[in-house]
């Protein structure tokens, strides 16, 4: 009898073993996975808040050096910059004219003159209303470079592209983001071509959600137009 | 002229800088010009139009860089971004 009790509690237990052993070992291995995959990304991102903050301000001190005090004032402002399309034949860029909707207060061909005429005497920026560009690019930092037309404001494509740094084996692996911001500018303002044929062409609505994209044109007509009325102000106040 | 390069986590770094009218200070330029571009860098040199906006240059030599320039300032190249979609 107790022979026969221990035979049937061994086949019990080879059998409970037989039946357990391929989850112990997808347990096993998914613990190892885990473990050396949290061991590996604490080595190889390294993140340090202070040293990135440090690395951003660097960064955002180069961008306000090399582009214009009004492409400088709107990314400070509005946390992205725009840049003409060239591609279709050099010419400036305007925005679409949001009527009154967009907070606005101009109205017909007698504000456009007024506009004009304030344009004429205010400084660099003048003048970019005379002539309306084909197309025009948003660039934001990190995500895509938004193509579209100022004069309608529809949306053309998106251009994802990135400049991963393949050098370092430790830390960060991307640009600070007025870095990024930097290098899509230097390269769309150098060679549109070349960059636009390195990056990745979706309609837009891929990365970036066209609301916050028009969302962003508006900002951005309604924040050139406060720009002009400072300007026509200070032009007043001086004379 | 100063060769500046972007990098993770840092900003620009300072990688040379020299007086391209002195023969030695301009060899070592030219040095640290190469490396990048053998590296696999972009190099960009920002400047002026006529009209006094703006932009850059791309350039592949060192002899491309103009003789006044102040600065040039080197990136990882661009490559295609993620294909992911994410909003």
């Amino acid at each position: 009898m107790p022979l026969a009790l221990g035979t049937a509690a061994l086949v019990l237990l080879a059998l409970v073993w037989e039946l357990a052993r391929p989850r112990l070992i997808d347990a096993r291995a998914r613990y190892r996975l885990r473990r050396s995959s949290t061991v590996r990304s604490a080595e190889a991102i390294d993140f340090d808040p202070g040293r990135e903050r440090r690395a951003e301000q660097r960064a955002r001190s180069l961008l306000r050096s090399c582009i214009d005090d009004h492409d400088w004032a709107m990314y400070r402002d509005l946390g992205f910059l725009r840049v003409r399309g060239g591609l279709a034949g050099r010419a400036d860029v305007t925005e679409p004219r949001i009527p009154a909707a967009a907070g606005g207060g101009h109205d017909g061909s007698q504000a456009g003159a007024a506009e004009r005429g304030v344009l004429a005497t205010a400084g660099p920026d003048a003048g970019r209303l005379e002539r309306p560009a084909a197309y025009a690019y948003l660039i934001y930092p990190h995500r895509p470079i938004v193509a579209y037309l100022p004069q309608t404001g529809a949306l053309l494509s998106e251009y994802c592209v990135a400049f991963p740094e393949r050098s370092g084996p430790r830390g960060s692996a991307r640009l600070p983001d007025s870095d990024d911001v930097l290098a899509k500018w230097m390269a769309l303002t150098a060679d549109e071509r070349r960059l636009i044929a390195e990056a990745n062409m979706h309609l837009p609505g891929r990365q970036i959600d066209p609301d916050m994209v028009r969302r962003d044109l508006l900002r951005l007509s309604r924040w050139e137009r406060e720009r002009r009325g400072y300007r026509a102000t200070e032009i007043d106040r001086v004379a | 002229m100063k060769l500046l390069r972007l990098k993770p986590g840092h900003g620009e770094i300072l990688l040379a800088e020299g007086d391209v009218e002195m023969p030695e200070q301009e060899r070592e330029l030219i040095e640290a010009f190469r490396r990048e571009l053998d590296a696999g860098m972009w190099a960009a040199v920002p400047t002026e139009t006529s009209d006094g906006r703006r932009q850059a240059e791309l350039v592949k030599t060192f002899a491309e860089v103009p003789r006044d320039a102040e600065r040039v300032i080197f990136f990882p190249r661009a490559a295609g971004g993620a294909q992911r979609t994410a909003f």
